[in-house]
């Protein structure tokens, strides 16, 4: 059986993994990181978005093998302690998200959208979410967070630099 | 505490471990020792079943055992059984057929579960399915309701077809209406079959305690309550105090996940079976074809009217599949849940409504966002459209002619229900004026000269929800009362926690449910805890479904406040040495009246535990109460959706360019929650209009068997919505709430798709079948310029 090596989190980890096996089973079943989810066999839902290198990726599509040496970032590793991410902070203060599900994979893309476009119009939150799909809240809520969270990414990063 | 209580748009409490990845849905659960179980499904639609040879397979890596139906019929135990029972218009019972756990003689839909797999990993129990060796001796296909009262049809069960032939109404005052009308307005409509696509997979894991003799079953489910009674009862005839449910966090449900399903069944029983606790998560490919589908009626219908557009009767006759078997609540459907909406908000003085419930070999079908409802105010709402066109009126004139008048509630209609209140005329002005409905033709200029089609429509609708009233779901056959269950308990330093029968699989009731709390006590929120979803903690409970939590639910948590308040006043009486009668609850703290002496809650809380001195002969210690609620009634949410379309005769694709909703859900206790739960819905009913269907090929095999063949409505595929709230009061259960989560779903899709035929009229056409996709409308346009050129 393969051994792969990675960073998830901030945290140094290595497994034992079956050639076959996907990155997401390696982040929920070895390694316990169960706020990645599985909405679909086709890569169409998104429940499964983290971060490999700082870029958002599909985790049910991507081999664990091929994430050797990377960084990956998951939902659990977002927030400071109790102190939620501005992205998580905002989908909080604009309600958007109600059974859970869709959500990590849905605040995950949108942190990527937001590193490359800090003031994301709605038509462009609406194109950047093609991949997540979210059966509760009708998206109204989902791209106001969206937008509200790339601002205050913004804002916090201007009064850290 | 106003910022918190009743009314207020309070954050919710839940969100903060759904954000960071806590959340704890079924498949994040791993038992000690936990074995895989995969199904081995049926590919095809309707076959005998011959020999299974398991042999090869039992011989795999890491299998531990493999079942068959033969396996479970063994053992002695039960079929899946239905909930409800219809009965012919001749007053005999419905067709039931059986429904067993795991198919036994033939296999009656793509997906029919043959055998079970239980193997040390996921991906062991898959590979080691494949060397199972089924015989199956194929059958020919009853694939669609057409094809299933074809003369000399094959049979999906020995009784034939027909689950049911019923009917409501007066048949014979309605055709006498009709002989009178003005004029008739007619309509063939279809409200196509749908797949319910929570974003959780449903999952299940089985665990059986060979020291304690109890069985555990973690499930997304809806309401653990009636999964642990239907199982413990039917399936495996087992004491339901050895029997646990727990339905942990649940990522949605929309009806799918209310039902008990074979699934859970098999992996409890086999649990014991084989000592260990398995583990079943279903992938999406697997839970398009064994999840509980929605709608799917083909009906006519016909609208009789005098001369001034007033509606004399109403005659529908409708055609309502239930796939291969019988679902939990799936007779109930396109009866009670469906004609008994037929008045929708329309003085229609008379109503007759046949129902054929017909067998194929398809997924079973069942309740969906709305269940029935949505099917009724579609064939409405599309039917009064049709009503305007005839008779030449303006479609707002026309409905405006018929509402029921805001001043005759209580309203019995001519279909069993008796309204209590609403309000449609003023629905309907705000929405008019949301949406800017008298701006509408300019912008259809300015439209036409980009080469748009643009077209605008309207639905003004209403439900029946907070599903419950025994008494009336009883006579209308539902084989048990849906009452609701609470439990509060105090702690002693004055926390408290909620114990609820309903479920929350996205609706936020920790929140909703925690501002119900804090307004009747005056503590805040953080001081309130939400439980819910497990059966060894709750008394009793019949879940969350049909819009039930706040009006049925909610209302048990009040009652149970009561008794608290009560309590404690006799307990404050006793500490302040004043009369109970003279204890005012006030700013959460109970004050003598007219004085300033006072108790704060904590310190009543505090004294029913753990008491110096206490009034042992007249008041129990503790401060827990349990109430049960069960309605009079329904309640009657409704309101006014209009919809704005513009369609590019090019492409034939439809863009939602503007969606306005004004609905009545009663008293609004978060509004921010009301307003999440009015888009979901809208975008769940969008979704059928345009998207989304369930599509058979002609030997039963599921051609939208995922995500990349079924659409599902994504971010781009929606506008934002202009939604209002309007409310008039229930006036039968004490918080004056009528219930939200439907509303969206059934309020839209006649909008949608009236607007489209509105953008569509000039062209000649009269109605479209949903989903109105690209492709269709191009078709029509197309068929049209063809027409007009020849």
């Amino acid at each position: 059986m393969p051994k792969v090596s990675l960073t998830v989190n901030g945290r140094a980890v290595s497994a034992d993994v079956e050639g076959r096996t996907l990155l997401v089973q390696l982040l929920r079943e070895k390694l316990g990181l169960t706020g990645t989810h599985v909405g679909c066999d086709t890569s169409q839902c998104g429940a499964c978005v983290v971060h490999i290198d700082g870029k958002s990726v599909k985790s049910c599509t991507y081999l664990a093998v091929a994430a050797e040496g990377a960084n990956v970032t998951t939902i659990e590793g977002l927030a400071n302690g109790n102190e939620l991410h501005p992205m998580q902070a905002a989908f909080k203060e604009h309600h958007g998200l109600q059974c859970g599900f869709c959500t990590p994979g849905m605040v995950m893309s949108a942190v990527d959208l937001a590193k490359r476009n800090s003031n994301p119009s709605e038509h462009e939150v609406r194109e950047w979410l093609e991949g997540n799909i979210c059966r509760c809240t009708g998206y109204h809520n989902i791209v106001k967070a969206v937008q509200a969270g790339a601002k205050a990414m913004a804002g916090a990063k201007a009064a850290a630099d | 505490m106003g910022a918190e209580g009743i009314g207020a748009a309070v954050r919710r409490k839940e969100d903060f471990r759904f954000l960071t990845g806590r959340g704890n849905y079924t498949d994040d659960i791993n038992r000690p020792g936990q074995t895989h179980a995969y199904f081995l499904r049926s590919q095809v639609a309707h076959a005998t079943i011959g020999n299974i040879d398991t042999a090869k397979a039992a011989k795999a890596p890491g299998v531990v055992a493999i079942f068959t139906g033969a396996d479970f019929a063994a053992d002695g135990k039960g079929g899946l059984p239905c909930g409800w029972l219809v009965k012919n218009k001749d007053g005999s019972p419905m067709q039931e057929p059986p429904h067993p756990v795991l198919a036994q003689g033939k296999v009656r839909h793509v997906g029919d579960p043959i055998a079970v797999v239980i193997a040390e990993t996921r991906e062991q129990a898959k590979d080691a399915a494949e060397l199972i060796d089924v015989q199956l001796t194929e059958l020919p296909v009853v694939g669609t309701m057409a094809d299933a009262v074809k003369p000399g049809a094959a049979k999906v069960h020995d009784g034939g077809n027909v689950c049911y032939d019923w009917h409501i109404g007066d048949k014979d005052a309605c055709d006498a209406a009709f002989k009178k009308a003005f004029k008739v307005a007619k309509l063939d409509l279809v409200n196509n079959r749908l797949i319910p696509n929570a974003m959780e997979p449903r999952a299940a894991i089985g665990d059986f305690d060979r020291a304690t003799g109890e069985y555990t079953l973690y499930t997304t489910s809806q309401n653990p309550h009636v999964i642990r009674l239907l199982m413990g009862a039917f399936v495996l005839q087992i004491p339901e105090s050895r029997l646990r449910v727990v339905a942990p966090d649940v990522g949605g449900g929309f009806g799918s996940k209310i039902f008990h399903y074979a699934e859970e069944a098999t992996v409890t029983w086999a649990s014991a079976k084989v000592g260990r606790p398995i583990k079943w998560t279903c992938d999406r490919a697997e839970s398009f074809m064994s999840d509980a589908h929605g709608r799917d009626h083909v009906s006519h219908a016909e609208m009789a009217m005098d001369k001034d557009g007033k509606f004399l009767a109403l005659r529908v006759k409708t055609d309502a599949n239930m796939g291969a078997y019988l679902s939990t609540f799936a007779p109930a459907v396109p009866t009670y849940l469906y004609a008994t909406l037929l008045a929708g908000t329309y003085t229609t003085p008379v109503i007759y409504a046949e129902v054929r419930a017909l067998f194929t070999n398809t997924v079973p079908v069942d309740a969906y966002r709305g269940a029935g409802r949505p099917e009724a105010t579609f064939l409405l709402e599309r039917l009064v459209d049709n009503c305007a066109a005839e008779m030449g009126m303006d479609r707002v004139e026309i409905r405006k002619r018929n509402f029921i008048p805001a001043d005759a509630f209580p309203y019995q209609t001519p279909v069993a229900l008796q309204y209590d209140s609403g309000d449609y005329q003023a629905t309907l002005a705000s929405a008019l004026k949301i949406a800017d409905w008298a701006g509408f033709e300019a912008r259809r200029v300015a439209a036409a000269k980009k080469g748009k089609l643009r077209g605008i429509g309207i639905s003004t609708y209403l439900e029946a929800c907070g599903i419950a009233p025994s008494a009336v779901v009883g006579s209308l056959g539902a084989r048990a009362g849906l009452y609701e269950c609470a439990n509060i308990r105090v702690h002693p330093t004055g926390s408290v926690t909620v114990f609820t029968g309903c479920h929350s699989h996205g609706q936020g009731h920790e929140t909703t449910y925690a501002q119900l709390v804090a307004d009747r006590l005056g503590i805040s929120i953080d001081q309130i805890e939400v439980s819910h979803g497990d059966t060894n903690k709750i008394p009793f409970g019949m879940g969350t479904y049909g819009s039930r939590s706040l009006a049925v639910g909610g209302t048990a948590i009040v009652k149970a406040l009561d008794k608290i308040v009560d309590k404690a006043k006799k307990i404050a009486a006793h500490l302040l040495e004043a009369s109970p009668a003279d204890i005012e609850l006030k700013d959460g703290k109970f004050v003598v009246a007219g004085t300033d002496k006072a108790k704060a809650f904590g310190e009543i809380s505090l004294a029913a535990y753990v008491p110096h001195n206490y009034p042992i002969d007249t008041v129990e210690p503790g401060l827990e109460e349990t109430a049960f609620y069960d309605p009079k009634n329904f309640t009657f949410p409704g309101g006014c959706h209009i919809c704005e379309v513009e369609i590019d005769p090019d492409t034939g694709v439809t863009k939602v360019v503007k969606f306005t909703a004004v609905d009545d859900v009663g008293r609004v206790v978060n509004p921010m929650i009301v307003e999440g739960q009015v888009h979901g819905g809208l975008a769940q009913g969008i979704g059928q209009a345009l998207l989304e269907t369930c599509v058979y090929d002609e030997n039963g095999q599921l051609r939208s068997g995922s995500y990349m063949d079924y659409t599902m409505p994504r971010a781009d595929d929606l506008p934002s919505f202009d939604v209002a709230t309007q409310s008039t009061l229930c006036t039968h259960n004490p918080l004056g709430v009528k219930g939200v989560g439907e509303v969206g779903a059934i309020g839209s899709p006649p909008a949608v798709i009236n607007a489209v035929v509105d953008a569509l009229r000039e062209t000649g056409v009269r109605h479209i079948d949903m989903p109105a996709t690209p492709s269709k409308i191009w078709a029509l346009l197309n068929s049209g310029r063809r027409a007009a050129a020849e």
